[in-house]
């Protein structure tokens, strides 16, 4: 697979390292009364879909940014990459 | 219709005109007892033993496409009960013990090769933790015999022991471990479960599953509805697909693995062996073909092929291992949907739907445990109750903090 760098251009898969859903970026909130299930779920449970995957890899052979990388699970097609950080700006994490 | 020696030589003589199909191929009824989604491996040796147990109950298997057709046909064959933790060693060596009668029990030539497996060390810290797994093993009378190298010349010469960077030191046999025809153990299990009355239903999808006030009353397929008392999911790599239509997420993440088929050699490896400084493993196939496999691709995958940087990696970890093999040639690859659990061990439990079951997470590792798995997930839709081999796979122990982590790698599948 080739990942779409949106710095470095396209780059080979093998540079990354993968981490999985790019909903882990929503941490629990460690303070409140259901922390305990809520990061019981956090940790263990996935989606784990069959088509569109927002996925986090990291460029750990490369400049060492996240990436939030948007996949077909049933292709290996790559239909986007973002870099976290101005995702998580959108999103206001 | 019975398999013996005196059949074969009475079909020789009159053209093999005798066999008949070994199953039905029936419509389905509008209800069952039991439901068994996934006419797998697992799926058919759950029908075959609740049959076989209950005989009186009304039993179907759905396979979404043809029997047979998911990891069951697509595995590298090998069984084995090396295990180290307390909550899988007892399981998968209830496992290997019915391995060992499985041909006699379904009358069906699976082809089981008690030829031994031997894992490789290659250092001091490795030896102490095979000596560590192999006494594990002699608690449940799995065997197990740690050779130094010695040994290890005169059973396989042809390994690079004098590898500079990883030397092999020794390994750990377990001689009852070995192969079985993969297939042939679908077809075994499909052909016994229909002679006890099961249906086995092909190109039959679940699309659904009809629950009211947390009871499950049975489930939509492609077919059209099929009532079920108890339905128990059986579908490897497409169980969060599955389980999701109940609403129930899972901890497990579906990933692909490959294997390799070499060209057919000469009677070369006498045994399975696997390497210890790489994820490598292989046997020599009863065709000849080198069957071989490594680690899985480590991203979230249903697309049943993987990409060439692991087959790269694979070779390599074979030609480190027996660089003879650098002169065959690779016959063909494949790739498989795994269910990768967080903790690489599996899970055979009710859910809190009443009346339906799941049984998954075997993560690259289902095809040993395809006996076991049977006959302890049939007890725990017969009975509500698990069996005592398998009371360790629960969906709780996640909350609770109870492991089952051969691997220590934490709740990251790809690492398990």
């Amino acid at each position: 697979m080739i990942i779409p760098h949106p710095l470095l251009g396209p780059r080979d898969a093998q540079e990354f390292t993968y981490l999985g859903d790019a909903s882990l970026m929503a941490r629990p909130d460690p303070y409140s009364e259901s922390a305990e299930a809520e990061f019981c779920n956090y940790v263990y449970l996935r989606d784990n879909p069959a088509g569109i995957h927002r996925e986090l890899w990291f460029h750990e052979q490369g400049d060492r940014s996240w990436l939030i990388i948007t996949r077909d699970t049933l292709t290996h097609e790559i239909l986007g990459a973002e870099l976290v950080s101005a995702d998580k700006l959108k999103a206001g994490l | 219709m019975e398999f013996s020696g005196f059949r074969v030589i009475k079909e020789a003589l009159t053209s093999h005109k005798g066999w008949k199909a070994l199953w039905r191929d029936p419509a389905p009824q509008p209800d069952y007892d039991f439901v068994i989604v996934g006419g797998g491996g697992h799926g058919l040796a759950t029908a075959y033993n609740l049959a076989k147990t209950y005989q009186k109950s009304r039993i179907a298997v759905l396979e979404k496409g043809w029997l047979g057709s998911g990891n069951i046909g697509r595995n590298t064959t090998i069984i084995r009960s090396n295990y180290l933790l307390p909550g899988n060693q007892p399981f998968y060596e209830l496992s290997m013990k019915l391995w060992e009668r499985q041909e006699q029990d379904l009358n069906f030539n699976s082809m089981v090769s008690q030829r031994g497996i031997i894992n490789l060390f290659h250092t001091d810290a490795q030896r102490d933790a095979y000596r560590r797994r192999g006494n594990a093993m002699h608690l449940t009378g799995a065997g197990g015999t740690l050779l130094n190298q010695s040994d290890l010349r005169k059973l396989v010469p042809f390994l690079n022991f004098d590898n500079a960077r990883f030397p092999i030191k020794g390994g750990l046999l377990q001689q009852r471990a070995g192969t079985a025809r993969h297939d042939g153990v679908a077809w075994g299990y499909a052909r016994a479960a229909d002679k006890l009355g099961v249906d086995i239903i092909q190109n039959c999808e679940v699309t659904g599953f009809c629950i009211k006030k947390g009871k499950l009353l049975g489930v939509e397929t492609t077919r059209g509805y099929i009532g079920a008392k108890k339905v128990g999911v059986s579908v490897a790599g497409s169980s969060s697909r599955i389980m999701a239509k109940a609403g129930i997420r899972l901890p497990i993440e579906t990933h692909v693995l490959q294997a390799f088929v070499s060209e057919g050699l000469k009677p070369t490896i006498p045994n399975v062996i696997t390497f210890g400084a790489g994820h490598f493993y292989v046997s020599q196939s009863d065709k000849g073909g080198l069957v071989f496999g490594g680690d899985i691709d480590g991203y979230n995958s249903y697309a049943q092929r993987g990409n060439l940087p692991v087959v790269e990696e694979v070779i390599e970890s074979g030609m480190a291992l027996m660089p003879m093999i650098g002169r065959a040639k690779l016959l063909r690859s494949w790739g498989g949907q795994v269910d990768m659990s967080m903790d690489g061990s599996p899970i055979i439990d009710k859910t809190h739907i009443d009346g339906l079951y799941f049984n998954g997470g075997w993560c690259y590792g289902g095809f040993k445990a395809v006996p076991a798995a049977g006959i302890t997930f049939a007890h725990l839709l017969a009975t509500d109750t698990p069996h005592d081999t398998a009371a360790a796979y629960r969906f709780d122990r996640f909350n609770r903090g109870a492991l089952i982590d051969e691997n220590g790698a934490g709740a990251q599948p790809n690492l398990h």
